[in-house]
């Protein structure tokens, strides 16, 4: 594989109108159907109008090459889409060459790189695509041999004639099957066919990040560009009264200083660029620059105080009378508040991206998991037709949910515009992590109640936090702004709960402060998980149960009994260990359920450490298991860092952790064995790049409370603290 | 501005530099190796980390001006073909995710088994504490390390 950066105009020159290769694309009907329609556009189609997603071309030479339209941060899309489509098409994955497609929603569809979509939602384009191919590949190859069709099958690049033995390679039946229609009614293998998807294989991208050779979007560099560093505001929305570059335009290098903006949701955020030759002169003339701010017109906000205004909220939401009616009653009942912090992304690349804007034109290269948005937003904003905005990915050291936001992109346009050259921003650690947006903190209280049998009668959760949604428009539709009465969401919280538990309700308020705020990798569910969690294990112990059979009893559908079952079994639950402390929790989020189980134990000097984490990921039908346990395995150590290790924390209206010295990350030494379990049913394809991650601290906590008696309500906590 | 002469990967260069401008943007941006990568500019995150005569730095806080005679060695001049027994194993425990620390996680690696051909898991998080890696990869990380020492057995 060669990731490349290619158009598509290049790519179709050279595959599809060209007449000698076979290239389809696939999109989903606008009809709301959902078998996607394959088009040959030598045969024509309905182009117009749709939702393009992947171009392959099999070239005369029998190559295979997939327009990959996703972002790859590390979650293994460059591996899982090629795996489809030869699993379908008959090739094997080292034929396939994956390239990156620029952002074009006409032709390729959304591009978002989140909501842990790259399998679940590409599938059945990706499937039908390489299984029409292959027909029409097979159909040519008939004609020539002049035998019925049936008379034939695909295998490895090859249409095989069953009774002769002939073989024709791919790459000889291109030109005739480039003009014929795809079929419609191809039949789809089985789950027991297959060879290629199912199995680990080694990723594509590994060799390239293991030599440093992977070009991510720090490592770009265009003719004739320049380097810009930002001197930001450290408090939040604060504008640029005046300043002074007398010194910074002393450093050799330095060409350009001026003002600049970055949109912020339905704000501008002020700051003043430093444009030299090279970004060393750029960072020297920032150090020299001296800039006055205005005072923002607004309370500053600080941690304290927003702690204080979301336990506010909180007694604000009320309750339902209809739940309290159930709720009342209850002989047994219990009431809990949890509290989990503002968590930076902090990618290990920093944000940065190089644009460059002519009069009529803008294209820009960068770390994008967000791709459409972007050119989308580029093009209002800048006022440039859409299709005069080219958004070229490279590969992303890293995303979580930060690089899914436009700002960066916007504001390197900005410069590019000013200066008239293409232009590379690059955020400093401490601009990465001071700026946001964050993970908003969030608090919680549950109310459970218990029937005669210990079973949960009534439960509710109420959220005070900073919606995401409202960042938009105060008055978005983020949450509830009062508690329902069985009805809504509440994420993380595994589904099947609603049917067995009779009467629920979820409440909300939003929290407005001007600290920016969007998804961090399994966006609500990474702190809510943390709530429910804790609470059905405080319920199944005020109810005098195991925690696991509580849990059981309450999650009548069969895939959840399985998956309890599952975990019972590989954790040895009804066997473990007195002097252990065993905790367990599920979640689901982004159509991922996902059980944790963590041994703790109190060591020599009394420390109580993490012996082991096991985790069982039921993401339905799946294609590559290596994938998924690394993302699992990354979810957990991602989860002990916001459990127990770090937190963001502000103070006069600043974010205190600037870098890693202080915004401490778990390292090697911190991390216990992790072991990963599949589930295996034919449910439909989940996520698996976040379901991962809400488990960890809730079956941390309840293991914590089944050593020592202890309840953690409060996160970070740090283990050492816990004897 | 000052010239500096400097061996990396075996290949000589001379640059212009100020003298306080730190080895790694002298290594990226004026000899043009990018695998070496920025993460803090610190010292506490390890995506920098290259070797000078064989022991890792942190390439982001180490001024051009102290590198003097010593040589430097880069992820590129591990191998021309990822043929290091550390790149082997990385690959074959399939470590990478974002892979934008990776390069700093293998010149520490490197950097252990060169002093310790047989390193424990205590020796392995002494050597390799000093690289985070946000994706997570700490388990592959260390089981890759105890299979690249396989290697040479």
């Amino acid at each position: 594989m060669k990731p490349q950066d290619i158009s598509r105009r290049h790519f179709l020159r050279q595959a599809a109108w060209s007449g000698a290769a076979l290239t389809l694309a696939a999109y989903m009907p606008v009809n709301g159907q959902t078998t996607p329609v394959i088009v040959n556009p030598v045969t024509g189609g309905a182009l117009q109008g749709t939702e393009l997603m992947s171009w392959i071309s099999i070239s005369p030479a029998g190559k295979v090459t997939l327009m990959c339209n996703r972002s790859e941060m590390g979650q293994g899309t460059f591996q899982a889409l090629p795996q489809m489509l030869a699993e379908e098409l008959e090739v094997a994955l080292d034929d396939v060459e994956i390239v990156f497609a620029s952002a074009n929603p006409e032709k390729y569809g959304p591009q978002p790189q989140e909501g842990s979509f790259s399998v679940r939602g590409w599938a059945p384009r990706l499937l039908r695509t390489g299984a029409c191919a292959r027909e029409m590949l097979i159909e040519t190859a008939a004609a020539e041999w002049n035998v019925p069709r049936n008379d034939c099958y695909a295998e490895n690049g090859m249409v095989i004639n069953r009774k002769t033995q002939a073989k024709l390679a791919y790459g000889t039946l291109v030109e005739k099957a480039a003009k014929l229609k795809p079929p419609t009614d191809v039949i789809l293998k089985k789950r027991s066919e297959y060879k290629i998807i199912g199995k680990s294989a080694p990723r594509k991208d590994i060799p390239l990040k293991t030599n440093g050779t992977a070009l991510f979007g720090m490592d770009k560099k265009l003719p004739g560009m320049k380097y810009a560093v930002i001197e930001r505001s450290k408090r939040f929305r604060e504008a640029v009264k005046s300043f002074d570059d007398s010194e910074t335009r002393k450093v050799p290098g330095v060409s350009h200083v001026f003002k600049v903006k970055r949109p912020v949701f339905s704000q501008y955020c002020e700051g003043v660029a430093v444009v030299a030759d090279s970004l060393w002169a750029a960072m020297q003339g920032r150090k020299a620059l001296k800039v006055h701010w205005n005072d923002p017109d607004f309370d500053l906000p600080n941690t304290a105080s927003l702690e204080k205004q979301m336990r506010e909220n909180l007694q604000k939401i009320g309750s339902h009378s209809r739940f309290e009616a159930e709720y009342g009653p209850c002989t047994q009942k219990l009431e809990a508040s949890y509290e989990t912090p503002y968590q930076s992304h902090s990618c290990m690349e920093p944000l940065n991206c190089i644009a460059d804007v002519r009069p009529d034109s803008i294209e820009i290269w960068g770390p994008i998991q967000e791709a459409n948005w972007i050119q989308a937003d580029l093009s209002q904003r800048f006022n440039i037709p859409v299709e005069r905005v080219a958004v070229h990915m490279t590969f992303l050291g890293g995303g979580f949910g930060r690089k899914a936001f436009p700002d960066y992109p916007y504001e390197a346009a900005f410069i590019s515009k000013e200066i008239q050259a293409p232009v590379q921003v690059i955020w400093t650690r401490e601009d990465d992590m001071t700026a946001g947006p964050f993970r908003p903190g969030a608090f919680y209280t549950l109310k459970g109640g218990l029937n005669t049998q210990g079973n949960i009668h009534a439960f509710q959760a109420n959220t005070a936090t900073q919606w995401i949604g409202q960042e938009w428009s105060p008055t978005a539709p983020g949450a509830p702004e009062a508690a329902g009465y069985n009805t809504g969401d509440f994420e993380g919280l595994l589904h099947p709960y609603r049917q067995g538990i009779p009467h629920y309700s979820f409440g909300g308020a939003g929290t407005h402060t001007p600290i920016p705020v969007m998804w961090w990798r399994s966006v609500y569910a990474s702190t809510h998980g943390f709530a429910c969690e804790s609470f059905i294990d405080e319920l199944a112990h005020l109810a005098g149960k195991d925690p696991m059979a509580f849990r059981r009893a309450h999650l009548p559908a069969p895939r959840y009994q399985a998956l309890i079952d599952r975990m019972t079994e590989l954790t040895a639950w009804q066997s473990r260990g007195k002097n252990q402390g065993w905790g367990v929790a599920f979640t689901e989020c982004f159509t991922g359920i996902c059980g944790h189980a963590v041994k703790v134990t109190r060591n020599a000097e009394g420390k109580v450490r993490i012996e082991k984490v096991i985790a069982l990921m039921d993401c339905g039908w799946y294609v590559n298991p290596d994938i998924i346990r690394a993302q699992v395995e990354g979810s957990i150590v991602m989860a002990l860092g916001a459990a127990t290790i770090h937190a963001t924390t502000f103070e006069d209206g600043k974010a205190v952790q600037q870098n890693f010295d202080i915004y401490l990350m778990p390292r090697i030494a911190d991390i216990p064995p992790i072991e990963v379990h599949i589930m295996e049913n034919d449910e439909k394809p989940g996520g698996v790049g976040e379901p991962g991650l809400p488990p960890f601290a809730p079956a941390l906590a309840n293991a914590i409370f089944d050593l020592t008696g202890r309840r953690i309500r409060r996160l970070p906590f740090s283990l050492d603290e816990i004897s | 501005m000052p010239s500096y002469k400097l061996s990396v990967n075996g290949k000589a260069y001379t640059v212009e530099a100020d003298e306080q401008m730190p080895l790694l943007w002298v290594i990226r941006d004026l000899i043009g190796l990018t695998g070496t990568k920025y993460g803090c500019g610190i010292a506490q995150c390890g995506a920098c980390t290259v070797h000078l005569s064989g022991a890792p730095v942190r390439s982001c806080s180490f001024p051009v001006s102290a590198v003097g005679e010593q040589p430097v060695t880069t992820i590129e001049g591990l191998s021309e073909d990822n043929s290091h027994p550390v790149q082997r194993a990385w690959i074959a425990e399939q470590v990478p995710q974002c892979g934008y620390c990776q390069s700093g996680q293998i010149m520490s690696a490197v950097a252990l088994l060169t002093g310790n051909a047989n390193p424990d898991d205590e020796a392995i998080n002494a050597a390799m504490n000093g690289n985070i890696c946000r994706c997570g990869t700490y388990p592959r990380i260390r089981k890759a390390i105890k299979t690249a020492a396989s290697y040479s057995h």
